[in-house]
């Protein structure tokens, strides 16, 4: 599935909640912009169906399809940037999401590979997505995010 | 997660180079990241699973290699916990600004 070569990264966190909770979380426009810089996705969350992330203002930053659909289980999308050019080029990354309970919490895995070495993509949402995840934790136990988005 | 074994599992030297060979290069066997340490692979295997546990390190099963890759996401929440709150009076002070500014249906 993976080369060696490919640029992955595996983040993980658990957040003290149930996995249907942290699945609409993940999935609900209103819930997704509160911690996600006030993006959101469309798709009609279908196996096929066409994916897009969507900035604030309208704009596509990216595009994709999903995979696979597992509610409240796993997601993987295929997922290309769309506005910076030089991460464009790359093509399509495949992204994972797996939601596990682990006592009182849910273990939310996001794996995302791209099939290149030193992948710019990779690096540039590697570097997005703690902050993603911290303030997706913070909402989900407290109610509240940290970062104002 | 419990930040107390973040910060014990950080404590270590021998620890901390792990996680600088795993941001230089993600997805390391065990083999791999014990190459051109002065540690036994028992040594290195015992550090390993104590930042597995901190959830500092995750890990992938690639056939029958397990890969190991950098975790960052408990130090930035620390990293939130601790110094985003020194932040927090600029970043209000910005978006108010920026409320201002753009209107109240701006937020």
């Amino acid at each position: 599935m993976t080369s060696p070569a490919a640029s992955t990264f595996v983040y993980v966190t658990f957040i003290r909640t149930t996995p249907d909770r942290l699945w609409s979380a993940l999935t609900r426009p209103d819930f997704t912009k509160q911690y996600w810089f006030g993006m959101h996705q469309e798709t009609e969350w279908k196996v096929g169906s066409p994916w897009r992330l969507v900035f604030p203002d309208g704009r596509t930053a990216d595009t994709g399809e999903i995979v696979e659909l597992d509610p409240p289980k796993r997601l993987v999308l295929r997922w290309r940037n769309e506005f910076k050019p030089e991460l464009k080029s790359e093509g399509h990354s495949r992204c994972t999401v797996e939601l596990e309970p682990v006592g009182g919490a849910v273990k939310l895995t996001i794996t995302h590979v791209m099939d290149r070495a030193e992948s710019k993509f990779i690096e540039k949402v590697s570097g997005g997505w703690p902050r993603i995840l911290s303030n997706l934790k913070s909402l989900l136990e407290t109610g509240k995010t940290i970062l104002d988005v | 997660m419990d930040q107390g074994a973040v910060f014990r599992a950080l404590a270590d030297a021998s620890r901390r180079r792990l996680l600088d060979r795993l941001l230089a290069k993600n997805g390391q066997t065990l083999g791999e990241l014990c190459q051109g340490l002065d540690m036994t692979r028992q040594a290195v295997a015992k550090h390993v699973s104590i930042l597995e546990q901190a959830n500092l390190v995750s890990w992938q099963r690639h056939g029958r290699e397990k890969l190991h890759f950098i975790n960052p996401v408990p130090i930035h929440e620390i990293a939130e916990r601790w110094i985003r709150k020194f932040e927090r009076p600029r970043l209000s002070a910005l978006s108010q600004l920026k409320k201002r500014l753009e209107g109240e249906d701006h937020d």
